[in-house]
């Protein structure tokens, strides 16, 4: 069961409000996307824990029906450097 | 092998080895793109590192996503800290902080 780009942003917005979220679809199968996610909630967080908020976000579908989610974190003013 | 001893093998492993990488495939012959690239950036960095295929092992390929809380593989542990999968891997090595890590926790020669 493959996924929709505008889920996955959903999904993000919902445990993340403030997230600015872009997903690419890089095959077209809905199962291998792109995701840069900015949020103030990553601030002072390390890679590994900001990447685990957006896989709880995406509620365990990382790795099942999200086979590949190609992840980009960020903090809002690190976007703008 | 139950849940504790896949725990206890993997707490050894990272602990033996300075550098781990779990992985789909070996090293000579990954199998999956994701675990290629961190072969190919750990190969390109030049340190010695030990690999675990979890393709051979479905208990070991749920169980070091549960140790982690991490839900893909790659997963790289550097000195048995979890470093990240492919992306954070990458990022790191753009970035200038992968090469150094990988450095100090690997005896030079």
């Amino acid at each position: 069961m493959a996924m929709q780009a505008g889920e996955i942003e959903s999904l993000i917005k919902a445990a993340l409000p403030d997230a600015v979220v872009v997903v690419e679809d890089l095959a077209g199968d809905g199962d291998h996307y792109a995701a840069t996610v900015t949020s103030e909630r990553f601030r002072g967080l390390s890679r590994v824990k900001q990447h685990q908020l957006v896989f709880q976000a995406l509620g365990g579908r990382m790795g099942g029906a999200l086979h590949a989610l190609a992840l980009q974190t960020n903090v809002p003013d690190q976007e703008n450097a | 092998m139950s849940e504790n001893d896949v725990e206890a093998r993997i707490k050894r492993e990272i602990t033996e080895n300075p550098v781990m990488l779990y992985m789909k495939g070996t090293a000579m012959f990954p199998q999956c793109g994701f675990s290629a690239r961190v072969v190919q950036i750990l190969n390109h960095v030049g340190v010695p590192f030990a690999t675990a295929n979890v393709l051979e092992d479905p208990d070991l390929r749920d169980g070091i996503k549960q140790f982690s809380n991490w839900p893909t593989i790659p997963q790289l542990y550097v000195r048995g800290e979890f470093i990240g999968g492919c992306d954070i891997v990458t990022e790191m090595f753009q970035s200038g902080e992968l090469e150094p890590l990988l450095k100090q926790a690997t005896p030079a020669g």
